[in-house]
Parts: structure tokens; sequence; C-alpha cells
């Protein structure tokens, strides 16, 4: 048996309230975050807010793979997002609103006894 | 003001080459030199003459229309319709109307066309006795035939119409086939020994009289009729007289014995005019007047007129290089001729009749299938000189550019029926023509691929006009174009994604007869499984949706049901349309747009209740907007309870049947449109397809429902309803094209469930009907062989599939409503369900409120979310 790990950061949610392969939205000090659940039952978490229109609806975007890699497209006008990077993958010719990132903000997610833990990443990604 | 004068071009004539010239010339006329008056005699914007009989059964004009009617919009160019130029003085340059005005010009063009020949016998100015060149002579034929038969069937013998063409050419075959199209009896009587011998040989006209035959057209050949007499208890049109002492009875005569150039204001004006007709032009169609210059059949070139429509377009093209200070000459005449007359194909290329010295022929002949094919080749065999195709001429496209060049394979290859191997695949060269009615080479299609980045059929149709006039030579340049791409290295791969290799209509017929019912089995079955990895990858936001469409297309339950969920876009995912702020839109079903009052109440409470801005939708339901996901369960509640259903506004499916009120309250009406939009409505709510379908029910000709512009469009007739199918508006407007005439309400019903399920299976993703109307094998003609005469013998296979979705719908939303699992999937935050989303914020504006502006927000003079609006100062 490998030791869990340790709990740190702010726990969002139990992994059961996720659904595979779907994102969620949730509120973390007031800053809106989407979580993933993968297949694998790993989860990942990026910023809500979709910087090419500037709507919260990341979490409610299609979870695919491009390349292997996990990747989410904004609901709004289909950006692909890596869901390990937050990289945007492809702007589709589109500029981000108000001169934002393209990319999206990523936080570390983890599973920890069923219960979903986050923490914001240092932009490293 | 140093700002030059547009100079004046004045056209006298408004047909197809006057069309084609002010078209040419306003597209290459980039700095505006020119400003252009043309002067036409109809009473209507040029029209597609070539395609008259095939639009016979249709009474709509704008289904003739030519080009992009916004030509006509252009402010430097002005149509007068219904303005026949009366007299030209080249001195002065003025030109005279008939209303007395007098038009300057800088430069003349004559473009005035041809009529209708009327033989020097005895009694064809009888009642009866049509020619066939304009859609008033269309009409009038039409009217007297059908007022014939309208006599007849109160009269006590009724006996089948009896019709006459006299004139056994291209028209003469036309207008026979008009007349069995009007349930009239038809015989061609020709003069010559064989019909069409102007363009074919006698054993193609041979087989050409077989397959008439087989129509139930008579032919009678080297006859020549001496008179035609009128019956003496109608006065009107009774028999026809012949030289050989024969006579035929006739209840309608047409004459068809060809065209004479409409040259009498040339004459008047005195330009010299040919022997035999025609204002002579030079190479670069000018007249002898200065400053004059003739197109068309008018125009005789060469020392012949000539009555195709593609040396006129030629002729066009010449003058508007000129008028621009270029140096173009007539290239030669190319006088191919395709035609496809009530399924028969006849064509004629090149030197038909083996007259260059020497030439040999090689014929293929098969009676008994009613099919003719020659090749004529030079005296060593190899080169091509023409050929005559009839019954099937599906070489003519790879031959007739290869006149004039090395045949490359045996001509055998290209003679015998499929199945002896068919026709070999040819590489033609770049200077191959491969349009003739707009002159594009094979090189030009080519460069529009390889050079401006086009990467379809549509791109290069858009970028060098092949296959926009008479469409014969499509094929040829589909497959023109796919090669190329293929050669570019340019993906033709049909493939979805990067996860499936197929095409949406392959994985569509893959999925339908593995029967598989889950993404997972799908993509085990048919995902690339990546270099290195010993599976396939999890799909993305492409491939997805494409799956989720077409297991619900083959009826997998709800859309919401286990892995399909993970499918859906947002918006089949919260069953809502998803808006610029992330809030969602809501629009309930209301079938053909008939509502009750309660109904009305219970949207305006709703909408009242939940703060929702309302607006009418063009599909007559009305749509919710502002909506936020936690909130649409409550909403979609209340709906139901209502009796109101999900309206499919999300989904890549059937939208709105719109109609207009039809025989039950219109004075005009002579169907029940609503009855029928509201009983299509609810046949096809909740089918799935490859992009959004909409459906329009008209009660009558006025066309109130726009039908026209869906996907599938009825419109009522006294005898049942037409049915049009391929329409669009949007991006790329398109009229919807008449499918069958006068059906009862079964066929149509039947008619429309195949036309659907037909596209539903074999269109790409997000492919509009109208598209896919353009691409499919065969185009309408096609789609009516399957779904009409059956000929691919799926009909059954697609009355069963649209009868399993009507047996099995459901309403989705209700389905919702009354399962927990689904509506966990409506939460704002997962840690918080029923906190709004805090960045929603809205102003109000004409009395509801709207989302606002990055200005309104930062100036903090709005309202977050809530049904009570603040009042904007």
């Amino acid at each position: 048996m490998t030791a869990a790990p340790t709990a740190t950061g702010v726990r969002v949610c139990a992994l059961a309230d996720l659904l595979p392969e779907r994102g969620a939205a949730a509120l973390v000090d007031g800053v809106q975050v989407a979580v993933f659940r993968l297949l694998d039952d790993t989860v990942r978490a990026v910023g809500q807010r979709d910087p090419f229109s500037g709507a919260n609806v990341m979490s409610r975007g299609i979870v695919g793979t491009r390349q292997g890699e996990p990747t989410v497209a904004s609901p709004m006008y289909k950006q692909v997002f890596s869901l390990d990077t937050g990289r945007c993958l492809d702007t589709l010719g589109y500029e981000p609103v108000g001169g934002a990132d393209p990319d999206l903000p990523v936080w570390r997610a983890r599973v920890v006894d069923g219960d979903v833990w986050l923490e914001p990443t240092t932009g490293e990604g | 003001m140093t700002a030059q004068h547009p100079r004046h071009l004045v056209v006298v004539g408004g047909g197809m080459v006057a069309q084609r010239l002010v078209e040419a010339l306003r597209a290459r006329d980039e700095a505006g030199t020119w400003r252009v008056t043309v002067l036409a005699e109809e009473p209507l914007a040029p029209y597609d003459r070539v395609a008259l009989t095939s639009y016979f059964g249709a009474r709509d004009v704008s289904e003739l229309t030519l080009g992009d009617p916004a030509l006509w919009e252009d402010e430097l160019v002005t149509l007068h319709r219904d303005r026949a130029v009366t007299a030209i003085d080249p001195q002065r340059r003025e030109v005279t109307d008939r209303l007395g005005t007098v038009h300057r010009y800088d430069e003349l063009v004559l473009a005035t066309g041809s009529r209708a020949a009327v033989p020097p016998i005895p009694g064809t100015d009888l009642p009866g006795v049509f020619v066939y060149r304009t859609i008033d002579d269309v009409a009038a034929l039409r009217g007297w035939v059908e007022g014939l038969r309208e006599d007849q069937g109160r009269g006590p013998r009724a006996r089948p119409l009896r019709g006459a063409v006299i004139g056994g050419g291209l028209l003469g075959l036309e207008a026979a086939g008009a007349l069995t199209a009007l349930g009239a009896q038809a015989t061609v009587v020709q003069f010559g020994t064989h019909l069409m011998d102007a363009q074919i040989d006698l054993g193609g006209a041979q087989a050409l009289t077989r397959l008439m035959n087989a129509q139930g057209i008579a032919v009678r050949t080297s006859t020549a009729t001496t008179q035609i007499r009128p019956s003496r208890r109608t006065r009107a049109v009774g028999r026809l007289d012949f030289a050989d002492g024969g006579r035929l009875d006739a209840d309608v005569v047409v004459l068809a014995t060809g065209v004479r150039p409409r040259d009498e204001l040339a004459r008047a004006a005195g330009l010299e005019v040919a022997d035999r007709g025609g204002a002579v032009v030079d190479l670069a169609c000018r007249t002898s007047a200065p400053h004059v210059w003739a197109v068309g059949e008018v125009a005789c070139i060469e020392g012949r007129c000539l009555g195709l429509v593609a040396p006129g377009y030629a002729m066009a093209e010449v003058v508007v290089d000129r008028l621009l200070g270029g140096d173009a000459t007539f290239p030669g005449a190319d006088t191919a001729t395709k035609l496809k007359f009530h399924g028969v194909d006849v064509a004629s290329f090149g030197d038909a009749f083996a007259a260059s010295e020497g030439a040999m022929e090689v014929v293929w002949a098969d009676p008994v299938g009613g099919v003719y094919k020659k090749l004529v080749l030079s005296d060593d065999a190899r080169t091509l000189l023409g050929g005559v195709l009839v019954g099937d001429a599906s070489a003519y496209a790879t031959l007739r550019p290869l006149v004039g060049t090395a045949l490359p394979a045996e001509p055998g290859a290209f003679l015998l029926p499929e199945g002896g191997g068919g026709a070999p695949s040819v590489e033609l060269p770049d200077d191959a023509a491969v349009c003739s009615c707009n002159n594009v080479s094979a090189g030009t299609v080519r460069a529009a691929v390889t050079e401006q980045g086009c990467t379809d059929l549509a791109g290069v149709k858009a970028c060098t006009r092949a296959g926009t006039s008479c469409g014969s030579c499509l094929p040829l340049v589909k497959t023109i174009v796919g090669t190329e791409l293929e050669r570019a290295g340019i993906a033709v791969s049909t493939a979805l994604c990067e996860h499936i290799a197929l095409s949406r209509a392959q994985l569509f017929d893959a999925v339908r007869v593995a029967d598989l019912h889950t993404f997972s089995e799908i993509i085990e079955r048919f995902g690339t499984v990546p270099a290195g990895e010993s599976g396939p990858a999890r799909g993305c936001d492409i491939c997805k949706p494409v799956i989720a469409s077409i297991l619900a297309s083959l009826g997998n339950g709800h859309i919401l049901d286990g892995e399909q969920a993970t499918l859906q876009d947002t918006n089949d995912h919260v069953l809502a349309n998803i808006q610029k702020d992330g809030t969602y839109s809501v629009v309930p079903r209301i079938p053909g747009g008939e509502i009750t009052p309660e109904g009305l109440v219970v949207i305006g409470q709703v909408a009242q209740e939940f703060g929702l801005y309302t607006k009418i939708t063009g599909g007559q339901r009305i749509d919710m907007f502002g909506a936020r996901i936690e909130q649409l369960p409550q909403i979609w509640a209340r709906l139901v309870e209502a009796g109101f259903e999900s309206g499919h506004a999300y989904g890549k499916s059937l939208r709105t049947v719109k109609s207009c009120v039809g025989s039950t309250w219109c004075r005009y009406g002579v169907q029940d449109s609503v009855g029928m939009a509201v009983r299509l409505e609810l046949r096809y709510r909740g089918l799935r397809s490859p992009h959004k379908i909409k459906l329009g029910v008209s009660g009558c000709a006025r066309e109130c429902a726009e039908a026209r512009s869906k996907d599938v469009g009825v419109i009522a007739t006294e005898k049942g309803w037409n049915v049009y199918v391929g329409g669009n508006g949007g991006f790329a407007p398109r009229h919807a094209q008449l499918l069958a005439e006068d059906l009862d309400d079964e066929t149509l019903v039947r008619t429309i469930d195949r036309f659907l399920m037909y596209y539903i299976r074999t269109a790409d993703w997000l492919q509009r009907s109208a598209r896919w109307m353009e691409e499919v094998e065969g185009g309408l003609d096609g789609v009516r062989a399957v779904i009409m005469d059956d000929t691919l013998g799926i009909c059954a296979d697609l009355d069963a599939a649209m009868q399993a979705h009507v047996d099995s719908y459901t309403d989705e939303w209700k389905a919702v409503l009354t399962d927990p699992d689904k509506l966990r999937r409506f939460g704002s935050f997962v840690n918080a369900p029923d906190v709004a989303d805090p960045d929603l914020a809205y102003v109000a504006e004409r009395g509801q409120r709207r989302p606002a502006t990055d200005a309104e927000r930062s100036a903090g003079a709005t309202l977050i979310a809530g049904p009570t609006l603040a009042v904007r100062s």
C-alpha cells in the first residue's frame, strides 16, 4: 500500500459529486473554478472564466483528448484548452476579451479519501 | 472636381447573354469606369431560358433566376424591364425605347437574341398553335392545354389530348417533353431524316427515337407539313396535313422549327446584316458601326449565328474585356451539347459527323438497352475528334475536353457499358475546357486549389464560376478538385477528427450495421489507436457530439442516459441554448405556431416570475432568455405542468414547422396548412439530424409561411401539396427545389419521412440539407430517384426508421424532471448549488432586462440577476 497523500488546500466536494468525463463549477474563496473528473477518476481544475467570451462557463465544455492530453472545449466559441496546463491549444482565430490571457489558470487537484481538494498553483503549470 | 464620370454602356436586350455581360463587367470593372443601362423587352429580370423545360412543372419564375439577383441592385447598374428599344441612332449615339425615352451611350451592345421561327405554312395563326421560346410562351401553352382538359372533363367523351410538335431538333424534343408533362400525347414531326439532325447522326437518332417512343412520344421523320387546319367545331387548330398525303389530328401544335436572329434594330440603323440574318461582327464582336457591339444569337460571327448559350457567354466576355481596354477575341464556338431529356441523355461534341478527312468512327450500339455511343477519331485512330452519346452520356464530361488530343486509352474503354471496366480515369491537360458555359479550364480549377487555397467544391465554384450555369460539369470539377487536394497534401480525408477516421455518413452506417449503442462500444470498434498506445483515446469535442447525434438518430433512449450524457454539447446537456453571458434561453414547443390563450398566459407568468426576457422567434414560437442553469428545472417544471414540451431549440434536430393560417381562416387558403404543420411538427419533434431542420407549410401559392426557405417546404395546391426540398435561409440563402407535386396527405408525409431519413443517414456533420443536395449523388434528380422511385431499394428501411422514431418519442424535459440523476447536472456550483453566478449583471431596456455591457458594469448601473427591474436614469 502506498501512503495516502495528505489533504491540503480546500476541499470542494466528494469525488462522487462529480460525473465522469464532465465538469462542475466550484466556488473557492469567491473564485470560480471548473473541476473535471476524468475516466480514470483523477481530477483536473482550471479557471471557470472563458477568456474568449468572459463568461463563467468552462465547466460546461466537452471533455476530450488531443494527442493524449486531456482537454476541455469552451462551450461558447469552442476553443480547446489543455486540462493539464490550462494552455489554449487552438484559439480558432479569436482574441480573448479585454486583452486577457488566452490560457486558463490551473489548480492542483487531488482526490484524498474520496474527497476532492484544490490548491492554487504558482502559474508554472 | 477631378473625379471621372463613369462612361455609359447601354445593353439592348435582357436575356442570358446580357446578364452575363453585366455580371462580368461589374466583376472586372473594379474602378467603376462604366455604368450600365439594360433595356429589356420582357417584364422579368434575365432568366435561365435553357432550363425552361426542366422547370416546366413549377410555376414559380424565381426557379429560373440567373446568378445573384443583387446584380440588379448595384448602383452602377440600371435594369429597365418591359422596355423594348424602338430605334438606334449610331451617329448621335442614342437609343430610343418604347416609352420614347432617349438613352445616350458611349458604347452600345446589342443582345436582342432570337425569335422562334414560324414556318411559311398556312394555319400558324390559329388558336392552339404556339412557339416555345419565353416564359410567356410556356405559360400560354400550359393555359391552353389545361383549358382544353377542363372543357373535356365536363364533356361526355373525354379522350387524351393530342399534341403535335413541328420540328425534331433540340427545341422540338423539349416541347414534346413539355406536352407529355402536361398530360397530352405528343407526336414530333420532323422534316429531316432523323431527330436532332444538327447534333447527332442517324444511328444516334435511331436510339433516341426508340427512347422517345418508350416515353409515349411518337416520331415522324422525313415529313413536310403543308398546312395546319382548323377544327370545324372549335375553329381552333384541328389537324396537320402532310406533303405525303398523311394527316394528324391535333388539339395543340407547337412550332419548333428553329430561331431567327432579332436583327431588325440593326437593319434599321444601317448596320451590316448577313444574308441569312444576324448583325455581322468581327472576332472582337464589333458590328460595322463604331461603338456598337453585338453578342449572342443576334450576332453573326465567323459567318454564322450560334443558337447556344455558351458561345454567347464567350462573346459577352470578349466585349467586357474590350471595354476595359483588353484585346480578347472570340475563341471559336464550342457547339458541344449535352442534355437530359426526361431522363434520356443525349450528347454531341466536336466533329460528331466525322466530316474531317480520313476520320474513323468507333461505334457501340445496344438497341435493347437504348444506348448508342460513337467516337470519331483521326485517321491514325489516336486523336479524338468528336462523338455522339445517346442513352448514356456519362463519358461526356471526360471526353469533351479531350477533343483534339490523343485518347489516353483504347476507344472501347470509353464506350463499353459499366461493368465492362467503366471509363478509365483521365488526367486532363491544363488547357482542356471543363466548364464550357463559363469557359473554365482544368488548369483554372487546379489553380483555385493550389494557388487560391480553395479546399472544397463550393469554394472552387465561387472562385472560378465553373459549374455555376448548367452544372453538367460538376462531377468532373469535383474529381479534379479532389485529385488536386490530395496531391497538395491537403487532407481530403473525410475523417471526423484524430479519434475517428470515418466521415459522419460512414460512421452512421457503421454504427447502424454493427448495431452499437454506446460511446464506448463505438470508440472501441472504430476509434483510431494512437501510435504506442494499446487502445483508442476517449474522443473529443468534435467526434463526441457527432456520435451523440448518431446515437440519438438511431433511437438510443434519452440523450442524458448513461454515457451519452458525456458526449453532449452544453446546449443538449442542459436542454437549453447558451447565451453570451453563460445563461440560457428556454423555448417550449408550439407546434405550427398555434397556441391557446391559456398557453400564452403560462409562458407570460413563467417569464415574469423568473425575470426572463421574451422575444418571438422567426419559427413562430417564444424564446425566454436569461435563465440560469440552476433555474432550468424549476422553469420546466412549470412549463411541463401546463402541457408544454421541449422545443429542441438547443438540438441539431427538428426546430419548427412554420405555417400560415391556411384555409381554416384565410379567404385565399386552399388547404389546412396549420393542421398539416402541426401534424408534421408532432411527427418529427425530437428527430436528431446532422444539422438543424426547419419546415414550412403554406396554405396557398401566396406562400406566406416562406416555406421555400426551409429544408422542407410544403405549399398547398388545389389538388394537394407540392413539396420543395433543400431550402435555406441564413448565411447562404437558397430556395428549396420542387421535389413532387399535388401529393395527398399520406404521400406527402411518406415523402418527407424518406427525404429526412435519407439526409440524416448520408449528410456530413453540420451540413444543412441545401449543401447536402449539392453534394449528394445525382442532386435533386438523384434524391427523387432514391425516395420516390426507390432505385436503391432502401425506402422500406427509411420508412421503418422514421416509424421507429415516431413510436419512441418522449418529451426530453419531462424525463429529466422525474430523474434525480439527471437533475444533478443543473447545479450552479458543486459546493454551493443554489448560489447564482455572482458575475451576472443586467440592465433594463424597453421594459425588459438584458445583459449589461462592460461600460455599464464599470459604471455600476447594473442589476444583479433577479425579477425586479432597476430603472435606468
